[in-house]
């Protein structure tokens, strides 16, 4: 099992680690943004993206026990002179980063290998463990980026990126709003794969266009590979052949919106959900916590409440606060309102770990 | 030279003395004075070389107008401010 995680906040990255009970064993950062930290198992570095708002993203690199240190950051090109880019809205695109939305380690054979996806929605990849940073030029050129929206944030970006345990040289992207995205040759030509899914908030006749799909954030199981999950602006969505087929899973209780999914990472039929009121409220229904399981593919979910609050509970959990660790019976989560629980029965009991942290953007098991 | 001034502000994140430079415009003044600090541009201005969105830069008492290119002028004892652009609360 795993014993230690991440979780960043608005306010700092603190370590949670189990001790005798789950304790914060570290805080980082005291009073900046960190909105994503990753581990990267392959060399031990861990990494942290920093959004300090007035002075701009940043990113830093440690090992574990040692301090930390601000490396580059990922950055667009010089803008071609008089460019206006706009999005699928017609609002115009900046062409600086504006957050890093996605950090995650490529493949055990691809050392030093780390891809980024931000806000303004672009991929970076670095090949020395963040020392530099490329823009993946490839996916920016292509003609259908350009119809990308902006959804929860203002620009769109790419959210969730999947690398497929099979070959390192797959690669998923999630996109908020512009559907699910795959290279098969690490990142030199990319293909749209969204048929299924179902952009309720657009006329009818656009409502399943792939290449406008508001993904909240794409889950890939590791033993079964061919089983990705979404959490979907509309709702849920499973995928059965490698994420290239989507069939959208009704009648969710007490709601199918949410931003976080956790798939079983040997189970491809059992995956986790933070459930809130659609979409322009956003707080748990009734306002009682509760997370939802499927252990049959959706066709049936548990709402699993035991340990979480029962009333006057208003936390929304962002797409990178749910996580799951190896052995596919911890999971934690962590909260706008700075509530951040754990379990280590699958769900079917949660402690609090604590419920005055800030808020919280990302929790990741190390 | 022109003299300038960071918010101390930046001082957590970055060493950011006051510095001077000589330059006919806040972009040559600035540029001259991270070409000896580099790790500072990154935190007052963007990969496009503009001026960060919540970021403000007074020159001799004035709110500098080109916050793309920074070609405001400046002269050889103006005092340039960066400082964060607060606004409100």
């Amino acid at each position: 099992m795993s014993g230690e995680m991440l979780v960043s906040t608005r306010k700092g990255l603190f370590t949670v680690a189990k001790n005798g009970g789950w304790k914060i064993d570290d805080a980082a950062f005291l009073g900046d943004n960190v909105t994503l930290a990753l581990n990267d198992r392959r060399s031990g570095y861990q990494y942290a993206a920093l959004d300090h708002g007035h002075f701009g993203v940043k990113m830093h690199r440690r090992k574990p026990d040692e301090a930390w240190q601000e490396i580059a950051v990922p950055a667009f090109p010089e803008k071609p002179e008089g460019l206006v880019e706009t999005d699928g809205w017609g609002n115009e695109l900046p062409w600086t980063v504006k957050r890093v939305w996605a950090l995650e380690a490529g493949g055990p054979d691809q050392d030093g290998l780390i891809w980024c996806g931000t806000l303004p929605g672009a991929l970076f990849v670095s090949h020395d463990h963040g020392e530099s940073w490329q823009w993946v030029k490839s996916l920016w050129d292509e003609p259908s980026r350009k119809r990308w929206m902006g959804g929860g944030a203002d620009w769109p970006g790419i959210h969730s990126i999947c690398v497929d345990p099979r070959d390192s040289n797959i690669v998923r992207l999630g996109v908020s709003c512009g559907g699910i995205w795959r290279t098969r040759d690490c990142g030199k030509t990319w293909q749209l794969t969204a048929n299924g899914m179902r952009a309720e908030f657009l006329p009818p006749e656009q409502a399943g266009d792939p290449e406008v799909q508001d993904a909240h954030l794409l889950a890939q199981c590791r033993d079964e590979p061919d089983r990705f999950w979404v959490q979907h602006h509309n709702g849920i969505f499973r995928s059965d052949d490698a994420a290239v087929n989507w069939t959208e899973i009704h009648d969710v209780k007490p709601s199918g919106f949410g931003f976080a999914v956790a798939v079983h990472p040997q189970d491809g039929d059992t995956a986790w959900f933070v459930p809130g009121i659609k979409d322009e409220k956003r707080y748990p229904v009734d306002g009682k916590l509760v997370v939802t399981r499927t252990r049959d593919a959706g066709k049936s979910f548990d709402i699993l409440d035991k340990g979480l609050p029962a009333e006057h509970a208003y936390d929304v959990v962002y797409r990178h606060a749910l996580t799951i660790d190896d052995t596919g019976n911890h999971l934690a989560f962590g909260s706008t309102t700075g509530g951040l629980w754990l379990t280590e029965d699958s769900g079917e009991g949660w402690q609090e770990v604590s419920h005055t942290l800030p808020p919280i953007h990302a929790v990741r098991w190390n | 030279m022109a003299h300038v001034v960071f918010t101390p502000n930046l001082r957590r994140h970055v060493d950011c003395p006051d510095a001077e430079a000589p330059g006919a415009t806040v972009g040559e003044v600035l540029d001259g004075v991270f070409g000896v600090n580099e790790p500072l541009r990154g935190y007052v201005l963007d990969e496009q070389g503009g001026l960060r969105k919540h970021m403000g830069i007074i020159v001799d008492g004035t709110v500098i107008s080109d916050r793309r290119r920074l070609s405001d002028s400046v002269r050889p004892d103006s005092r340039i401010y960066v400082l964060q652009a607060l606004s409100g609360g």
